[in-house]
């Protein structure tokens, strides 16, 4: 049987004397398109840091299509076939975007002769042109140019995600793509990310709109307080009790057994 | 040409060398404050070979470079592991200690310094120094160039994005000290004595402040910086009597016939640093500078937003 392409067994990691993510284990199958969900302070972005190797696991292993990845150097694993975005717009602000955008391409581009080849001065090389013909294909050429900084939120989002997908990746992690988007934007990532995981590309999202997650998601990964709640499709989320209690708290027939559930006793 | 203008003219070319060799460390965030340091390693190999055993120009300039480059080599490892302030205080300490190095040297001629028999017109530090500046441009269009500025503008991406931090911050940093020990080189055989008193903590913050300044986004930056920086205080040598006289006529004076205070330039120098820092806190040259000089890229939807 094919190994799932991401794999974690027995995740823990601590911060100090906080333990932010127990003992965590799930499979992203190759071709899916998994969600990580779970309320705000739960882990996701945490777990994130750990699969993309910024920080290192305390406990349990971490595995890229059957193949332990602990001890390799997080510079090292996007070459694997792993590349990520971040929660907040990390792109570099003083490079212009199809800079960013080749800048992604690092990963395959490390070689001396690549390093101290000119990317423009003698007319677009390779790397160039294949970066302009990305953003072309994302529909993102209008700014090839332009210096990031100056670009508006929901471009440098969308740009952010085209820099990860430079490095022709197998599995895309995105941290919380759609924050800060409006419901047009956000209806409009939803169906860029889905053109990318058509080119078969695997998806790991962490999200917290549900709708953006119940149209691109068929896979849910639940975190609450650095544990798994819930592992199933995305279409029986929202009536796991686990998962309710987590967003919601217990649910409770009476105001007065909320009272008392808030003291600690067992309504329910 | 007279010698006043072709000794301004060895002295640019010789700064514009000494700033990109700062320029390149600093591109990738890492300040260097210890230029004076790399300068004056490349001064006295290059003052030391020519003088005990009479080494042609050409190799003593080669030599000065890629010892002083193999020291900065040495010293990155160690000294990059610093960050912010700490390095900029590494820099600086690597400098004292080459200082006190060579005034303990009785082969290097202690506190007396170095006769350098050799002598180098003009034409040869400003033929390097556009030889340099086309490298540095080249170096920047470059991959290279490229994931320079991304570590500087946030390692953990890069990190992420597959980038050797380590690989990328100590060949910025040992190119670099090459570019500064082959300023180094120029001085000594330019001014045909080297004395480490010429070498001292003023020249380091100079040489940054000639980067800071100047841009530290783009190629043009240092070069900008390191004309302005020279030749703004030898304008002023000129300007400044005048600037004086008009002011004593304004005031019904006959003009004031005393020798103008030389201090006074360094007065309106700092003045003109601190307005800059102002002004331009991100260097007289930016990115976006450059960007707005370059032929238009944009196409359609961005030029029918601007018409809008």
């Amino acid at each position: 049987m094919m190994p799932p392409l991401l794999a974690l067994q027995g995740v823990s990691k601590s911060f100090g004397g906080l333990e932010v993510i127990t003992d965590v284990a799930f499979n992203v199958e190759a071709g899916g398109r998994t969600a990580l969900i779970g309320p705000n302070g739960a882990g996701k972005t945490t777990l994130f840091n750990l699969i993309s190797g910024v920080y290192r696991q305390d406990k349990g292993s971490i595995a890229l299509s059957g193949e332990d990845i602990s001890d390799i150097a997080s510079r090292r694993r996007i070459g694997l076939g792993m590349a990520r975005s971040f929660q907040n717009i990390r792109l570099m602000p003083h490079l212009s975007v199809t800079e960013n955008i080749m800048l992604g391409q690092q990963a395959r581009a490390g070689s001396l002769a690549d390093m101290l080849t000119p990317l423009s001065l003698f007319g677009r090389t390779k790397w160039r042109r294949e970066a302009e013909e990305l953003l072309g294909r994302m529909g993102l050429d209008t700014y090839p140019g332009e210096v990031v900084a100056t670009l508006p939120y929901g471009i440098r989002k969308k740009i952010e995600v085209v820099r990860a997908l430079a490095a022709s990746p197998k599995l895309l992690l995105l941290d919380e793509p759609a924050a800060g988007l409006n419901p047009t934007e956000t209806a409009a990532l939803s169906d860029f990310l889905a053109e990318i995981a058509e080119t078969g590309v695997t998806l790991l999202v962490v999200e917290h709109d549900m709708g953006f997650v119940r149209s691109l998601c068929d896979h849910a990964v639940v975190l609450n307080f650095g544990r798994k709640i819930y592992d199933g499709p995305t279409g029986s989320v929202q009536e796991d009790p686990d998962v309710l209690e987590a967003y919601l708290g217990r649910r409770n027939r009476n105001e007065d057994a909320a009272a008392s559930a808030r003291e600690g006793i067992h309504a329910a | 040409m007279g010698g006043y203008w072709s000794g301004i003219l060895a002295i640019l070319a010789i700064n514009v060398i000494f700033a990109y060799g700062i320029f390149l460390p600093v591109a990738t965030g890492q300040l260097n404050l210890g230029g004076a340091g790399f300068q004056a390693v490349g001064a006295y190999a290059a003052a030391y070979m020519s003088y005990t055993y009479d080494w042609p120009v050409a190799l003593t300039l080669i030599l000065a470079m890629v010892v002083t480059g193999g020291i900065g080599f040495a010293v990155a490892f160690p000294i990059l592991r610093l960050r912010g302030v700490y390095l900029v205080l590494g820099t600086f300490a690597f400098a004292e200690v080459v200082a006190g190095l060579i005034l303990n040297s009785e082969t290097l001629g202690g506190a007396i310094g170095l006769p350098v028999p050799a002598f180098v017109d003009y034409e040869v530090p400003v033929v390097l120094a556009a030889l340099v500046t086309l490298f540095v441009f080249y170096l920047m269009a470059t991959r290279f160039g490229l994931v320079m500025r991304a570590v500087h503008d946030d390692e953990v991406v890069s990190d992420l994005m597959g980038v050797s931090l380590r690989g990328v911050k100590v060949a910025a940093f040992a190119v670099g000290a090459g570019l500064c020990g082959l300023a180094g080189g120029l001085y000594a055989h330019t001014f045909t004595y080297v004395e480490i008193q010429a070498f001292n903590a003023l020249v380091s913050i100079n040489v940054l402040l000639f980067v800071l300044l100047g841009g530290t986004q783009t190629a043009f930056g240092p070069l900008i910086g390191a004309a302005f920086f020279t030749l703004l205080p030898e304008a002023l040598r000129v300007l400044l009597p005048q600037l004086q006289a008009s002011v004593a006529s304004l005031f019904g004076a006959a003009g004031d016939m005393r020798a103008p205070d030389d201090s006074w330039r360094f007065v309106i120098l700092g003045c003109v640093t601190v307005l800059m820092m102002v002004f331009r806190p991100e260097g007289l040259v930016t990115r976006t500078l450059v960007e707005r000089f370059k032929p238009r890229r944009r196409s359609g939807l961005a030029a029918a937003e601007a018409s809008a």
